[in-house]
């Protein structure tokens, strides 16, 4: 007989301090939580969040493998072509900082859009919403997560590609570089909220949209040359993708010197960018609320094989 | 009376859920009333499809009613959504929550980081929740190396994380083996007993672990509820009649031909609480008769041996929460899931109203 009782056990069972935390007196009070406590939940649903992602990257080495050894073949064949083009040096600067930036793209549309539709097919999704804690801090503890993980490998393959091909970089401008990266970092992940919340709605329809991202994002981003060479086209980039325009400004502040292709200054950028994170992060925080009713509506926040 | 400010744990009010579907929409909640005092250990127990767990999501706030109330300890599970998720946990059968690449104890203490509990405060109940369910010596292991009952215990930590007011358990003991389900319900009544007012809904299709572990149970099928009691009172309702479970080494025909023999009130399945049958040795066909008294049962050995069937078993029956059900509903409670041979759960391409609703919805 699978999982039905043993003889029935004496019913008065002895008390036992099973979790017996000291909560307080009711469940009103219980419910009744201060600002303090709210935010001190949220930055802990950050961290919690956060976790798994860290403790992964040391947890599960064949990503020195599949995320970096991998992806740096196609950067090295751009930097082995504009080598056979004679192309200015720069370029494989460009190539480089592309191949390092790469990583965070690869990580939002994978591992945040993507993430929460894969949390549904775990059952983790249903606990998230069950959880006092607003799932924008899981979201936010999932991008900071990525943004560690992700970054040390950013890391490798910036230095690993410096060393190899011998790039120079000239850098007039540290804070106004430092800046620009934090910046790109949040307009990514807050791009990366805007789909997990497409991904409550849509479920594995929404991974349309991701391939979508992908290699014209690529494309557009300018991840191998500079993206004022594409013209109006990538004008647009520039104005609406949060890669394009942060690589732009930091190949512009890395390189100092180098040709801007008639992109805007890196500060100008930079203002741009902070419209994009202060737009992506809201939007986030507005699609996730009403798209969170609709799939308490529709029966999506438990419907695992969707 | 517990100590809590309000009377009603769960006060359910003409509730309705409809699935959109294709070819029609599905009714999994069709007008359910129901009130459960804070404190007590409630059951909901019904056959797969019954509408047990679209009724638990809506009161654990992830699914929204189609149309009446449902409050749970005063706070509207529509609008109030925040203040029960601060008061409730939830577990349940088959969880697979949670990242493989943790250990047990860093998955337990994550969550618990969601619930609010500080870093250090997180891993001391996390430490005493695994002592409490006998894991400390898994721990260290991965969540991906767990078996279904170690996961399962791991799952109950993690539902007690927050010592909730509520705790929503949703088939906890699916799939288990008897000692794993053995000590999901003896924690979850320690827990229980550790403090007054604490409340627990349960929905379960094992009969027995209803009948064991709660106060009330409410019986439902096809969305509706068809009656609210303690075991002791719903099996009163059936103790007029004689009961039998009868085992035969055939049955050609199926219980109908024992239904209409003189004396016989009904003859129906007997549930088979999860057994699964063996693909190479068929169940024994095993039956409930409900006779309208004891000598009643003479006519029926003759006719089974005018049918060719020989008794293998014969034992007279008290009352079970089966019985109730067969009583309530006028079929046995696995006919829609189980037959004789032991099948469990709707077969393939037959109707199971959440299944195929959250389907294509």
């Amino acid at each position: 007989m699978t999982g039905a009782p043993a003889p029935t056990p004496d019913r008065a069972v002895a008390p036992v301090p099973v979790a017996n935390f000291g909560r307080p007196p009711s469940p009103s009070a219980s419910a009744e939580w201060s600002r303090r406590h709210v935010l001190a939940t949220s930055l802990r649903t950050v961290l919690g969040r956060a976790y798994p992602r860290i403790i992964g990257t040391a947890r599960e080495p064949s990503w020195v493998f599949f995320e970096i050894l991998l992806p740096f073949l196609t950067t090295s064949a751009f930097v082995f072509v504009y080598r056979a083009l004679h192309a200015p040096g720069d370029y494989i600067g460009f190539v480089v900082l592309g191949g390092a930036m790469l990583a965070f793209w690869t990580n939002v549309i994978w591992s945040m859009g993507t993430q929460l539709y894969w949390e549904k097919d775990q059952g983790s999704l249903e606990l998230y919403f069950c959880a006092p804690s607003d799932i924008m801090f899981v979201l936010l503890g999932m991008a900071f997560g990525g943004m560690i993980g992700t970054g040390t490998r950013a890391i490798v393959v910036l230095g690993a590609g410096t060393l190899l091909y011998g790039v120079t970089f000239s850098v007039h401008q540290w804070l106004l570089l430092i800046v620009v990266f934090l910046l790109t970092l949040a307009a990514l992940y807050g791009l990366g909220m805007i789909l997990a919340s497409l991904f409550v709605l849509w479920g594995r329809e929404a991974f349309h949209l991701t391939d979508f991202l992908q290699e014209p994002v690529y494309f557009v981003s300018g991840l191998n040359f500079p993206v004022g060479r594409l013209g109006l086209l990538g004008a647009f980039a520039v104005a609406l993708i949060p890669l394009a325009v942060g690589l732009d400004a930091m190949r512009q502040l890395a390189f100092a010197g180098s040709d801007s292709f008639g992109t805007p200054q890196p500060a100008v950028e930079a203002l741009i960018l902070v419209v994009m994170v202060v737009v992506f992060v809201g939007l986030a925080r507005v699609l996730m609320r009403a798209l969170e009713r609709r799939a308490r509506q529709e029966g999506r926040l438990s419907a695992r094989w969707q | 009376m517990p100590a809590t400010d309000f009377e009603h744990a769960i006060d359910v009010r003409a509730v309705r859920r409809v699935y959109k579907a294709r070819p029609r929409d599905v009714v999994a909640l069709e007008g359910v009333d129901l009130e459960v005092p804070a404190g007590e250990f409630f059951g909901l127990l019904g056959p797969n499809g019954a509408g047990k767990t679209t009724l638990i999501k809506i009161l654990s706030t992830l699914l929204l009613p189609t149309s009446g109330q449902a409050r749970v300890f005063g706070f509207d599970v529509a609008t109030e959504t925040r203040s029960i998720r601060r008061i409730m946990n939830m577990v349940a059968g088959g969880e697979h929550s949670g990242y493989g690449l943790l250990t047990v104890r860093e998955q337990v203490w994550m969550f618990s980081q969601f619930y609010g509990l500080g870093v250090g405060e997180g891993w001391r109940r996390t430490d005493e929740l695994l002592a409490a369910l006998d894991l400390q010596d898994l721990q260290g292991r991965r969540v991906s190396a767990l078996s279904t009952g170690q996961r399962q215990k791991m799952n109950m930590a993690r539902g007690l994380l927050n010592d909730p007011w509520i705790l929503f358990l949703d088939e906890p003991t699916l799939g288990l083996d008897v000692a794993a389900a053995r000590t999901i319900r003896e924690l979850v009544l320690r827990w229980r007993a550790a403090q007054p007012g604490r409340t627990v809904l349960l929905t379960t299709h094992y009969m027995a672990e209803a009948d064991e572990l709660c106060e009330r149970i409410a019986i439902v099928d096809k969305g509706r509820i068809l009656a609210i009691g303690s075991p002791a009172e719903l099996k009163r309702r059936v103790q007029r009649e004689s009961i039998f479970r009868l085992e035969l080494d055939r049955l050609d025909g199926g219980p109908a031909r024992l239904s209409g023999l003189p004396g016989v009130v009904r003859a129906v399945p007997a549930a088979t609480d999860g057994a699964q049958a063996s693909a190479t040795e068929p169940r024994a066909p095993v039956l409930n008769l409900v006779l309208e008294d004891d000598a009643a049962l003479g006519g029926v050995v003759g006719a089974l041996g005018d049918l060719g069937s020989r008794i293998v078993a014969l034992q007279k029956s008290e009352p079970s929460l089966e019985d109730v059900f067969v009583e309530l509903v006028g079929r046995g409670f696995d006919d829609e899931s189980a037959d004789v041979d032991g099948r469990i759960g709707p077969r393939d391409g037959e109707p199971d109203p959440e299944r195929d609703a959250e389907r294509v919805s």
